[in-house]
């Protein structure tokens, strides 16, 4: 016989294993998991909370995003999920997993550098192509197809690229 | 079913969230006007990636506002069912993009401030506006770095894009006065340590103006004529116009959902 906290814990994990299952609509290849956007699952009795952190203000992924983990929770059999939308800590790529790093790369798209100083954002970048591995790349657009992305020119093998910017 | 306008209580720390959401607001409408116009592909998703982001920013500020104020009021309320008179935006925010000039050169002045602006926030007391703070400074140094690059390319230019830009300085520069003047509303939340004396940022937003301009070879002018009103409502005529096509279809179609 469970205990009833074994239950939750079970419970608990079945809930977060199915919001992590989500993922981001323009980047199809990474989870909200991956991404370090899905903060914190709670559970009080049967009801199921899902706290998310946005990326950017205004990417319009967020609202699909939160839709897609209510539909998810409920086809693993949790009713009236909620999804509640937290700011602080900000958002930062440094919460983009390692293996969604590998994923990123896997697909085309140079993963972001650590922002540990400001100075990543201001300064002098070097972004290594993801088709090639070179670091003879030149920026050629600061925003790129989605808010996350930058768009980057390799001058090694004459590839385009997308570099999720870091932030 | 009424597309009346809203009543708004604006106690003072309403108003001031209500005043940084409608900075936002307008201008990210403004430079969505440029969507599928930008002299070249890679501006037309620069301008809208920063429109994206502003409206978001909007949206936040609303929704504390609404959350602030706690009557019925929403994000969608506060943008779709106000009239001119009750936006609070600085009037730098509602002039048109004229030509591109005057666009980057009105995103210029904003951009320098907020950055100042948002960075400042983030020790507000108040940890809501504290943390959009913090998502908003991470894009407002983007913003500001794309502006400044701009007003260099322009202004160290051809002749023509010097004189543009030169033009659009000089037209402009009246309407930056607002963003450092504040009212007794204001100052007593100044001095709770929740809202920001922009006051103290004049300085620095001075410098980097002067840095850019410098290396763009372009003059800030010396007049110190302001011109006022966008805080109490008192707006250009530039603004009913732009919210006459933001506010259509809530207008039109009253409660209207996708």
């Amino acid at each position: 016989m469970v205990s009833v906290l074994e239950r939750d814990s079970e419970l608990r994990q079945r809930a977060w294993n199915a919001a992590a299952s989500v993922v981001d609509p323009e980047i199809p290849v990474l989870t909200i998991a991956d991404l370090g956007v899905l903060r914190e699952v709670a559970l009080d009795g049967d009801d199921v909370e899902v706290a998310i952190t946005p990326t950017y203000s205004g990417c319009p992924a967020m609202n699909m995003i939160a839709l897609e983990i209510e539909l998810a929770l409920e086809r693993a059999g949790f009713r009236r999920p909620k999804v509640r939308t937290v700011l602080s800590p900000a958002w930062t790529t440094d919460w983009i997993s390692e293996e969604g790093r590998c994923k990123l790369r896997a697909c085309g798209i140079a993963p972001p550098q650590p922002s540990n100083s400001r100075r990543a954002v201001f300064g002098e970048q070097a972004v290594a192509c993801p088709q090639c591995g070179s670091d003879k790349t030149e920026l050629l657009s600061e925003f790129g197809s989605t808010p996350c992305k930058a768009l980057w020119r390799c001058k090694a093998c004459r590839e385009p690229f997308d570099y999720f910017k870091c932030h | 079913m009424s597309c009346a306008n809203i009543q708004v209580s604006e106690t003072p720390l309403v108003l001031y969230t209500l005043r940084r959401a409608d900075d936002a607001l307008i201008l990210g409408h403004r430079l969505s006007e440029w969507c599928g116009h930008a002299p070249m592909l890679e501006e037309d998703m620069a301008l809208s990636n920063i429109a994206l982001d502003l409206i978001g920013q909007a949206r936040e500020l609303y929704s504390y506002a609404a959350k602030v104020e706690g009557k019925d009021n929403d994000e969608d309320k506060f943008a779709y069912l106000r009239d001119v008179r009750q936006y609070r935006n600085l009037l730098l925010v509602e002039q048109p993009n004229g030509d591109f000039a005057q666009t980057l050169v009105r995103q210029f002045f904003y951009s320098a401030f907020a950055d100042l602006y948002w960075r400042a926030m983030m020790s507000s007391r108040d940890t809501t506006l504290a943390a959009i703070a913090a998502k908003s400074e991470k894009e407002s140094a983007y913003h500001l770095r794309h502006a400044s690059e701009w007003i260099i390319r322009l202004g160290d230019g051809t002749d023509e894009s010097h004189r543009r830009a030169q033009g659009a300085i000089d037209h402009l520069w009246a309407f930056t006065g607002e963003m450092f003047s504040v009212d007794d509303g204001e100052r007593a939340l100044i001095q709770a340590g929740i809202a920001i004396d922009p006051a103290s940022l004049r300085a620095r937003w001075l410098t980097t103006l002067s840095d850019v301009a410098g290396e763009a070879t372009l003059e800030l002018p010396r007049n110190e004529w302001m011109q006022q009103g966008g805080r109490f409502g008192r707006h250009s005529e530039h603004l009913g116009h732009l919210l006459s096509e933001l506010q259509s279809m809530q207008r039109t179609f009253p409660g209207l959902t996708w």
